[in-house]
Parts: structure tokens; C-alpha cells; sequence
């Protein structure tokens, strides 16, 4: 691999609409015993942008998020989500923190031993505590029918295909309005149709939602359905800063092999 | 001629004895450093489990699904084991009894044997077979699959929702097993005493009742308690704590079997040196 890093593009630093960026991570590093995953990683999420985080498997992008939500502490730097850094607050802020970010899990960890509509009623009455059962009720069938799975209600994941799992993941996250979502390789082990739904299920989840977005992934179509701005990792260093446009006219040899 | 250098001989070889006594201190050292994090790792464990137990919003329902779970979801199994073990103890003794002329006092003997020893004990290596491997395998294949990660991201504390209320069901419903067993143990010593014998149902539990006084049921029934609160927190601690691969699944659902199996007769042999000490 050309291990002369590209420099980030400055128009790529600062998109949208010039408010305070939703995610900003500044110098991040994590290592796990000796083995140094991020190496001083900065970037910033914009209101209501989809920012992929693309990278090869081990270049540290689910440890990335991970940090971000909470569930791994970062060694150094500071992760700061609506303003307030991950790294310093107490369990109390972090859950009130996490109950605006939705965090849809690579295996799309649903509940082995709970029904579907069970997976979804879990978040909903732990986190949206004043909606009434008619409420609750009706905000599942909502989001059911956004992801193509009305009738999916009753059944159990085990009976569940990988695809339709990972849309109950995603009607799991989204039932509670976040205003962030965290993807983590959202169309990994899906075939291309299945792969290509879940990314127009990303982009809709957007535009219905209001989301701001992060996207794992190192699969080449979904960042070109899903991208508006895209962050290469290597190395646990970011790479390469820009948009679709900047990837695909790269003439770097690494970036080429991605995106050719 | 090869020439003989006696201090160079001597430097080589004591270099290559400080070498391996270096090396086997090292070893020693990660051994005693792996126990140390172990033990802390427990220690840290004990101490989120009894603030999460404490502190507000209890899992209430959960409790009561997981006492479900534990309890009536175990009583064939126990229901078996217990009227087995009465049998046996039954078959085996009447012979003996016999010999010595002393046959009225097997109902006495069976109930107090059950009640004190047998029952717990046997019930509790059930249990931990049981209650242990199942609950080391549920949470360890819910790390792995990442749903314990879901669950901290939904808000909901993992610690409180899936440890404290299965450590508690267990605390509470193994010695409820216990009693339930050590009842259809006596039903089975009565089935095995009448096999070769004709003794009156009335008769055979109001000898067996009449032998057990309430110093030999209160030290059983405490140290159940205790062997619920081992099978649990084995069972969870080895779950809670697994691999990340699907072959640590296996392996927290065997080593909690393992652990707790041994850390319940280590409790009993306690609780005896215990019990003899008091009464």
C-alpha cells in the first residue's frame, strides 16, 4: 500500500449548511494491548449529511463508532456528539446521550429470545417512556411499513432472513427517532439487490428522519448510493478526505484499487 | 589441539542459566498477572452487581420471567433427580438396616439424609448443570452476536437487565428447587420402601417428618441460598465475560458448569465445618 498519505481536501472539511458539526472527533486514538487500531483520527458529521467511513477490514471503522456511541473509551482525543464529550460523562448523560443516536450493528443484533414486535417495543418503552400501548402500537407498525416488513410482526428472528434482519435492525433503531444514526456495515454478507435495498432504506431513513449518518463499510456500491462525503481509514489514520467525486478521479493506487 | 577456556565455559553457561531462570520468572510473573486481572475482574463484577442491585428502576418483570425460566422450567428435571435419589438411598440402606435390626428407622434416616445433605447438594450440581450452562451460553452467544452491545446503546443497562435479575431468580428458586426435591425424594424412599416391604403412606412420612428437627432443615436451606447465588453469578460472570468467537460460547457455558459445580461443593464443605462448629 502507498503509505504517502493524501492530504484531506479543504472544500470536503466543511460541507452543508456551515452549522456546528452533530460529531466532532479530534486526534482520536485507540489501541487494544500493543496493537495500535486509530492513530490520531479527526473528522466532523454535519446536520443532516451521510458521511462514509470507508476503509479495509482492521482499519479500525467499527472501533471508530464504537467510540463514538460509547461502548469502547478512546485512549486519547476528544469525541464530541451535540457538543458534549462521550469521554467525560457519567453513565446518566451517556444513556440520555445514546437515546439520540441509533446504532445499527454489523450482525444486526436483534433479540434471539424476544418476537419482532418484542425488538422493537424494547428500545421504544425504555427510552420514549410516556407514549401510551395504542402509541407505542402504532409507531411499530409505522416503521415496519418503512422497512417492508408489516408482516413480519410476530416472528421470531431466527425465522428471519439476513436481509430482512437487518431491517428489523434498522426499524429497531430508527423507532426512537435518533437524531444520529451509526451504521456498521450495513450490507455486509447481503447479495447486490438485498445490499442495494438497505441503501435506499438509508438514504429514505435520511430524508424521512432528519438523520445525520455514519456508514461503515468497505462495500463500493453502497458508498456510491449512499455518500455525500466519504472518509478513507488506513492504518487507523485517515487517508483521504472528500467527495464521491474526489475518490473516483483519485489517482492514488489505493483509492484506485477501491473504487476500479 | 582444541584449547579448553574455563571462564569462558563458565560465562556461557551461567549466561544461559540466567537466561532461563529470567524467562521462567516471566512466565511465573503473566501467570500471577493473568490471576490478579481475574480476580479484579471478578471483584469488579461483585461490586457492579450489588450497585446495580441497589440502585433505582429495577427489572421487576424480567426478575419474574427469569424466575419462570429458572424455576418451573427445572421442575421435571429436579422432579426426577429427587424421586431417583430417595429411591436409591432407599434400595441401598434397607439391606444394611436390616442387618442391624433397625429397618423403622429408615424413613428417619432417608428424610434426614435428603434434607441436609443429599438434597442441596445434588440439586445444586443439577442446577448448576442446568441453570449455569444455560445461562453462560445465552449471554456469552448475546456478546458475541453483539445484542448485549444493543442493549447498552438502547439505554438499558445490561449489568441490571440481564445479570442482577438472573443472579437473584437463581438466589431465590434454587433452594425452592431444593425443597421441591428433597419432598419427592422422601415420595421415592417411600416408592423404594415399598418395593420389598408394605409400609402406609401416613405412616412412612410421619416417622420421616418425626426425625427432622428444624437445626437440620435451617443450615440445608441457608446454604442453598448460597449455592443459588454461585450458580448464578458463575453462570453470568462466564457469559457476560466471553469471547468474542462463537467457540467462546462453548467454552462459557462448559467452564461455568465446571466452576460452579466445584464452587458448590467447596460452599457445602464450609457450610458444614460451619453447621458442626454451631450445633
Amino acid at each position: 500500500m502507498n503509505t504517502a498519505h493524501t492530504r484531506p481536501l479543504d472544500h470536503a472539511m466543511h460541507p452543508a449548511d456551515g452549522s456546528a458539526p452533530v460529531i466532532e472527533i479530534t486526534k482520536l486514538r485507540k489501541s487494544f494491548g500493543k496493537q495500535e487500531v486509530l492513530k490520531n483520527v479527526s473528522l466532523k458529521l454535519m446536520n443532516g449529511e451521510n458521511l462514509v467511513v470507508l476503509g479495509k477490514s482492521g482499519s479500525g471503522k467499527s472501533v471508530l463508532i464504537k467510540c463514538i456511541v460509547g461502548l469502547l473509551h478512546s485512549d486519547e482525543g476528544t469525541i464530541n456528539v451535540f457538543e458534549q464529550n462521550v469521554n467525560s460523562l457519567d453513565r446518566k448523560e451517556l444513556g440520555e446521550l445514546r437515546q439520540k443516536i441509533g446504532f445499527l450493528f454489523q450482525s444486526g443484533a436483534l433479540y434471539d429470545s424476544m418476537t419482532v414486535k418484542q425488538n422493537l417495543e424494547f428500545p421504544l418503552r425504555r427510552i420514549k417512556k410516556d407514549l401510551s400501548e395504542k402509541e407505542i402500537e402504532e409507531k411499530i407498525n409505522v416503521v415496519l411499513e418503512n422497512v417492508g416488513l408489516a408482516d413480519a410482526l410476530n416472528k421470531m428472528p431466527s425465522q428471519l432472513s439476513g436481509g430482512m434482519r437487518k431491517r428489523i435492525s434498522l426499524a429497531r433503531t430508527i423507532v426512537v427517532d435518533p437524531m444520529i444514526m451509526l451504521y456498521d456495515e450495513p450490507t455486509t454478507g447481503l447479495d447486490p439487490i438485498t445490499s442495494d435495498e438497505i441503501s435506499m432504506l438509508i438514504n429514505e431513513v435520511q430524508k424521512k428522519y432528519k438523520t445525520s449518518s455514519v456508514i461503515i463499510t468497505h462495500d463500493i456500491k453502497c458508498v456510491r448510493n449512499t455518500a455525500d462525503r466519504i472518509i478513507m481509514l488506513a492504518d487507523g489514520e485517515v487517508y483521504l478526505e472528500g467527495t464521491l467525486k474526489d475518490f473516483e478521479n483519485s489517482t492514488d493506487p489505493f483509492i484506485k484499487s477501491f473504487f476500479h | 589441539m582444541k584449547q579448553f577456556h574455563p571462564v569462558t565455559k563458565v560465562k556461557g553457561f551461567a549466561t544461559k542459566q540466567s537466561v532461563r531462570l529470567s524467562e521462567k520468572t516471566m512466565a511465573k510473573t503473566a501467570i500471577a498477572n493473568n490471576f490478579l486481572t481475574d480476580l479484579a475482574d471478578v471483584l469488579l463484577f461483585i461490586t457492579q452487581f450489588v450497585r446495580e442491585t441497589f440502585s433505582r428502576n429495577s427489572e421487576v418483570k424480567e426478575f419474574f420471567r427469569q424466575c419462570f425460566q429458572i424455576g418451573y422450567k427445572s421442575l421435571p428435571l429436579v422432579s426426577i433427580t429427587g424421586t431417583i435419589m430417595g429411591l436409591v438411598l432407599t434400595i441401598q440402606s434397607r439391606p444394611v438396616l436390616i442387618k442391624f435390626g433397625a429397618v423403622t428407622m429408615l424413613p428417619g434416616m432417608v428424610a434426614v439424609s435428603l434434607i441436609r445433605e443429599m438434597g442441596p447438594v445434588i440439586t445444586a450440581l443439577i442446577c448448576a448443570g442446568k441453570i449455569g450452562s444455560g445461562m453462560g451460553a445465552e449471554l456469552g452467544s448475546m456478546k458475541v452476536t453483539e445484542q448485549i452491545d444493543a442493549m447498552e446503546v438502547s439505554s438499558t443497562n445490561p449489568m441490571k437487565f440481564l445479570v442482577v435479575t438472573r443472579v437473584w431468580a437463581a438466589i431465590i428458586m434454587v433452594p425452592i428447587l431444593i425443597l421441591y426435591a428433597d419432598a419427592f425424594g422422601i415420595l421415592g424412599s417411600w416408592a423404594g420402601a415399598n418395593i420389598k416391604g408394605d409400609v402406609s403412606f401416613v405412616l412412612f412420612f410421619s416417622q420421616a417428618f418425626g426425625s427432622v428437627r428444624f437445626m437440620d432443615l435451617l443450615p440445608a436451606v441457608t446454604k442453598s441460598f448460597f449455592f443459588g447465588a454461585v450458580i448464578g453469578f458463575v453462570g453470568c460472570y462466564k457469559g457476560y465475560n466471553a469471547g468474542r468467537g462463537t467457540e467462546s460460547v462453548g467454552i462459557a457455558a462448559n467452564s461455568a458448569v465446571v466452576l460452579a459445580s466445584l464452587l458448590v461443593i467447596i460452599v457445602d464443605m464450609i457450610a458444614v465445618q460451619i453447621t458442626d462448629m454451631l450445633i
